[in-house]
């Protein structure tokens, strides 16, 4: 337990278990509020605050609970987090969470928080937990930036529109017209359908770079002399 | 003296893929034809221009997948997608409405499923579908029917049409409502007053001007592949009596609040072009006898409520796509007996009884 691998955190987070492309969790909201980046950033950075908030205190308490109650104390630390975050946002951000509604409030119900208050928090002290939060709401906040992204671009054309209702007023010009201001709109991209057909793309192209990665790995194994093989008497052979 | 044994079937039947395809090609000719004489050279257009991006998508989707491309495309089904969904846009459509059209068609929601033979959603009425979501301007208008035309107007000739879909130069007297359209947005009017008011009605005969010969030609092709036993009379007969059905049940005695007559939702609209070739899909569709019947009753019955109390005008391509998902659940409800067995076999039945 004293050794933890804060790379391997940082690299299931990201990527090798991404929550939004690997785990396919949380979907609900991924896809739902996905259709700019102001609302996928709005989202993701709510749920790296719950997500470092309930990871923290899952670790404290983690060995005053129980294993039978573990898992609604774990609910109602994570919906009191989800409180505090939903009334931040009421304060400072009101127009974005007008925008995001009910996606707010369901946060308690993203199995990503869960999942790894219960897969990690609960078994792991509060530096890691840390960590972990930090990582994998990350790696969901990227993920839902990135569909975002590629929504609102195909969907209108502009890119980081309506920014000042997360960042305040200095961002209101931060909106690019990419395709110019005649572009017309390509209105599949904004509506459910094109959020199920963006998180499939992300998805394919991921599997394609790890397959790359595997066969080149592969490559360099069978390239490796295997003279070595012979002499070794002990250890592991590689 | 050496016998080759060989096991049954026997007879072979002359059925091939490209033979099929081929048919169903030859089928829609009529219907085209008469596109063309109410609606002037726009569909031409369409067909011709899906039909080279489609082979151009093909032959690039299979170069990638790494699949032969010169034996997939000789299948002629990319073709058939192409033929289809041209025919369903609105003639003289934007170029780049079809170039979007005919990706999704192909590339999406066939080569990304798998191919011919995997993809559970209809090719072309997916194209179409996204385009009318997506597009809703640029789908909604329809031309006017060469007979409803105003005084001194003809049809575009093929120059004006192209410089339309290609350069955008706008022609006049182009757009109108379609029948459908008009039906839906009569504002109180009787049956009987609108036939006699609205140009495309007053002009027509039974479905406004054009549709009906345009959905009769369609008919015609059908006939052709029914009588070439292309496809069984099951699901289209199934799906043209539930529209009829449901047409003579809320036609209210052409009331106001008609919902119009059955000879009018069969003759309007992509009705017949839907039930002989979207309809009887046998990709998408359901596989038994009784299964095609539900399938087919389904779509009719769907494509009456959506054109009647639905937001849209036609129904055919969200009708044909929400049975494409019940395909699969409807098969596992009607599996057929089999020869020796006396009851079907119950897909819902535990194992080991």
């Amino acid at each position: 337990m004293s050794q933890v691998n804060y790379r391997e955190i940082t690299i299931n987070g990201l990527w090798k278990n991404n929550p939004g492309l690997v785990q396919l969790l949380g979907l609900c909201p991924l896809l739902a509020v996905s259709g700019t980046v102001v609302n996928s950033l709005g989202l993701g950075l709510a749920t790296m605050l719950v997500l470092c908030g309930s990871n923290v205190a899952v670790s404290l308490i983690r060995n005053a609970v129980s294993d039978a109650v573990r898992l609604p104390a774990f609910v109602m630390i994570i919906a009191a987090f989800t409180t505090c975050t939903e009334l931040l946002m009421q304060a400072f951000t009101y127009e974005l969470y007008q925008i995001l509604g009910i996606f707010i409030p369901l946060i308690v119900t993203n199995c990503v928080i869960l999942g790894r208050a219960d897969a990690f928090a609960s078994k792991n002290s509060i530096v890691p937990a840390i960590v972990d939060g930090v990582m994998m709401g990350l790696g969901f906040l990227l993920v839902l930036v990135a569909i975002g992204g590629v929504r609102e671009l195909i969907g209108g054309g502009t890119l980081f529109a309506n920014m000042h209702l997360l960042f305040g007023e200095f961002a209101r010009n931060w909106e690019i017209h990419v395709f110019g201001e005649n572009y017309r709109g390509f209105l599949v991209a904004v509506l459910p359908p094109g959020a199920f057909l963006v998180t499939g793309l992300l998805i394919a192209i991921k599997n394609i770079i790890d397959s790359r990665i595997e066969k080149r790995r592969a490559a360099q194994q069978a390239q490796t002399p295997k003279a070595s093989r012979r002499v070794r008497t002990t250890g592991q052979i590689a | 003296m050496a016998f080759i044994r060989v096991s049954s079937p026997h007879t072979r039947s002359a059925n091939t893929t490209s033979g099929v395809m081929a048919q169903v090609l030859l089928a829609t000719i009529p219907g085209l034809a008469a596109l063309t004489a109410f609606f002037g050279p726009g569909s031409l257009i369409n067909v011709a221009l899906a039909c080279a991006l489609a082979v151009g998508f093909e032959a690039g989707i299979l170069w990638l997948r790494k699949r032969p491309v010169m034996f997939y495309l000789r299948d002629l089904s990319a073709l058939v997608t192409a033929v289809l969904l041209g025919l369903a846009l609105p003639p003289y459509c934007p170029w780049w409405v079809v170039v979007v059209g005919i990706f999704f068609a192909i590339v999406v929601a066939k080569h990304l499923y798998g191919g011919l033979g995997y993809n559970p959603f209809n090719p072309a009425m997916v194209g179409y579908v996204v385009l009318l979501i997506s597009f809703p301007l640029e789908m909604t208008q329809w031309a006017t029917p060469a007979g409803a035309l105003a005084d001194g107007q003809s049809l575009p000739g093929i120059g004006d049409a192209l410089a339309k879909v290609f350069a955008g130069v706008p022609l006049d007297g182009y757009a109108s409502a379609t029948a459908l359209e008009t039906l839906q947005q009569r504002g109180g009017q009787t049956v009987a007053d609108l036939y006699s008011s609205a140009p495309i009605f007053a002009s027509g005969r039974w479905a406004g001007n054009g549709w009906e010969w345009v959905n009769l030609a369609f008919l015609a092709g059908g006939v052709y592949l029914l009588y070439k036993k292309v496809f069984t009379w099951h699901a289209p007969v199934a799906m043209l009596t539930a529209l009829g059905v449901l047409a003579i049940l809320f036609y209210d005695n052409g009331s106001s609040n008609s919902a119009g007559s059955p000879v009018f939702h069969w003759l309007s609209g992509a009705t017949m072009l839907g039930a002989f070739f979207i309809v009887t899909d046998p990709v998408t569709s359901a596989v038994s006898t009784k299964g095609r019947l539900i399938y087919g009753a389904a779509i009719g019955v769907l494509v009456f409520v959506i054109r009647t109390w639905g937001n849209y005008p036609d129904a055919v391509a969200f009708a044909v796509l929400l049975m494409n998902f019940a395909a699969p659940f409807i098969d596992y409800y009607t599996v057929p007996r089999t020869y020796g067995h006396s009851k079907a076999p119950r897909s819902t039945a535990k194992r080991g009884k």
